[in-house]
């Protein structure tokens, strides 16, 4: 029996060689992505479960299995009436400051890579060098001097104190030098001089339309960056009609601390916060293409 | 040739204009709060005495705050603190986004469903604050709410809390990472692995010997980004500290400057905590830059 086994199998292998590998090659490597993709949905399920839990069943009750009882209309009703819907406040602000810092950040950003890329001048060299050496400074680092500056400016405590900072953004210049140097041609842009272009006109309808793509990336990068930031809108801010989503969910997990009935609210505030911004990505999929995000450009 | 010296005129000054806004934001958001912090580190604020009473003048104090900074041992402890947590995010976070990145690669050039749901489902978490990521994973390891066994399992132990924090570091960082060295898989000509499979190559040899080492620009570049994310690390212990005693208001050194600054109001010891932290920082990520050929000074030139 084992040797008739032994001597059959290579043949069989030999036979099946292309579709066995294959086959089994690919199983295990969606097994296992598939594995990280639930480690990285569990905290989101998770969060689902919680918000449907009213207050006194939150500790209460089996931590796996949702409640059915219309605890999470309860929740998000209890969350909007909390301080007045100061809630959905925040929710506003996140999406103010991270699309207009976008936008601006990204513009800035466009302007800048454009000019390092398609003209010569002095002080370019040093410029970039600064910027290079910007992507390298953690900027978070700068949030407590750039509060101190800004007190001393009367800033603090303001929208432009979170949004000022966030509009530059050297990684931003880094790639969109590297997009004005692939996807506009100096021909076409000596082209529109000799028909008469100025440089403005050139910047404005060549070079920006032909670096679109890589500039939907920078501004998702910096909208996420900004949704995402927490330190500089926590030490800038002192209202809380002001914050962003990251400090007001903060603040309500603070307050919890000491009234345990919050952290329900801090739970539904947390899914309600992640749903939108996937949404958001989901729907922005088609637009931003995550390979532009090193620079790669093919 | 007038023309032309016209048009060159109006040519020289238009990159100033493209740059200006930049330049203004940098001199007044980066120079100007770095000048201002390197100012205020030398300074200390004393206290009037005699019969005024009260108040407060600010002095020239040298370095001592400096030496005091350097002396104060919640920051060192701060600092190990951080390079523990360092020595968990960085490599998890880079060997997981390899990991995922070269099992997508093997699923081919044109990922079947399942795959692409799990790219992108990997890709979500980065969107997610980690402010929101730490609310979510803290209820997670939170006794009182754990479905993951929090109830036997002390996550804010003495060792468990540097993993339960570094789990939502890489949680929130895989993704991102995972795309970059993706990106830099698929980019390798299609005709390398081919001659390497007609020699009878395996799949992992493949991997291993051929595709690892010719991406490994992409992976330093992922190192670089994790090492700068450890050294600012803040959101994820700072939120988890109302969960947990386990986390001090001093846990890591950017909670020590918050501290100082807010807490006890010292903004001229702050001031010198942030400077000391930026140069460090500086001076690793260069070092690291450095060190590994990165693709930032190759694309310098």
């Amino acid at each position: 029996m084992t040797t008739v086994t032994g001597t059959s199998a290579p043949a069989l292998r030999r036979e099946a060689a292309t579709p066995v590998t294959r086959g089994r090659a690919a199983v295990l490597p969606t097994t296992a992505l598939v594995l990280g993709a639930l480690y990285c949905l569990v905290p989101t399920l998770w969060i689902l479960v919680a918000a449907t839990k009213s207050r006194t069943r939150l500790f209460s009750t089996d931590t796996y299995v949702p409640s059915l009882d219309l605890g999470l209309v309860h929740n998000v009703r209890d969350l909007s009436g909390y301080q007045g819907g100061i809630f959905w406040r925040w929710m506003l602000n996140s999406f103010f400051y991270a699309t207009v810092g976008g936008v601006l950040a990204s513009l800035v950003s466009a302007a800048t890579g454009y000019a390092l890329a398609k003209y010569a001048f002095r002080g370019r060299t040093l410029l970039f060098n600064t910027i290079l050496a910007g992507v390298l400074l953690p900027q978070i680092v700068l949030a407590v001097p750039q509060y101190l500056l800004l007190s001393k400016a009367g800033l603090t405590d303001s929208r432009f104190g979170v949004l000022l900072p966030q509009l530059f953004n050297p990684y931003g210049i880094y790639l969109c030098r590297i997009y004005a140097r692939a996807a506009v041609p100096d021909s076409l842009l000596e082209a529109g001089r000799i028909d008469g272009a100025g440089e403005a006109r050139l910047f404005v309808s060549v070079g920006l339309r032909l670096m679109g793509p890589g500039l939907v990336t920078v501004f998702l990068l910096q909208f996420i960056a900004i949704w995402n930031n927490f330190l500089l809108p926590y030490v800038m801010l002192t209202s809380d009609d002001k914050f962003p989503l990251t400090v007001g969910l903060y603040s309500l997990l603070r307050h919890g601390a000491a009234e345990a009935s919050l952290y329900s609210l801090v739970i539904t505030g947390t899914l309600l916060s992640v749903l939108p911004v996937i949404a958001l990505f989901l729907s922005l999929q088609r637009f931003w293409r995550i390979d532009l995000v090193t620079g790669a450009l093919k | 040739m007038a023309a032309t010296t016209v048009r060159a005129r109006g040519t020289s000054r238009f990159p100033y204009l493209l740059v200006l806004p930049a330049v203004l934001l940098f001199a007044g958001f980066v120079a100007a709060p770095g000048g201002y912090a390197l100012v205020l580190s030398f300074q200390r604020r004393k206290v009037n005495g005699g019969l005024l009473g009260g108040g407060t003048h600010t002095v020239f104090a040298g370095l001592a705050n400096y030496r005091d900074v350097l002396g104060d041992s919640a920051l060192w402890s701060g600092v190990v603190r951080m390079l523990a947590l360092g020595a968990i995010t960085v490599p998890g976070t880079v060997l997981l986004a390899l990991l995922f990145a070269v099992l997508l690669d093997l699923e081919g050039a044109r990922l079947r469903r399942p795959a692409r749901l799990a790219r992108l489902t990997i890709f979500l978490p980065y969107a997610v604050p980690g402010v929101i990521a730490s609310l979510m994973w803290g209820f997670l390891y939170l006794p009182a709410t754990s479905p993951i066994g929090g109830d036997h399992v002390d996550f804010f132990g003495r060792v468990a809390v540097y993993f339960s924090v570094g789990n939502v570091v890489v949680w929130g960082a895989v993704g991102f990472n995972m795309i970059v060295i993706h990106t830099a898989l698929r980019a390798l000509p299609p005709e390398l692995h081919e001659s390497a499979r007609l020699d009878g190559a395996s799949e992992w040899q493949i991997v291993l010997r051929i595709k690892v080492p010719l991406v490994m620009p992409a992976v330093v570049m992922c190192t670089l980004f994790s090492v700068l994310a450890a050294l600012q690390v803040f959101n994820e212990p700072n939120t988890l500290k109302p969960l947990s005693n386990a986390l001090s208001s001093t846990w890591v050194p950017l909670m020590d400057i918050y501290d100082e600054a807010f807490g006890n109001s010292d903004i001229h010891s702050a001031a010198a905590t942030s400077v000391v932290l930026a140069a460090a920082a500086l001076a690793v990520s260069f070092a690291t830059a450095r060190l590994v050929q990165s693709r930032i000074p190759q694309e310098a030139e």
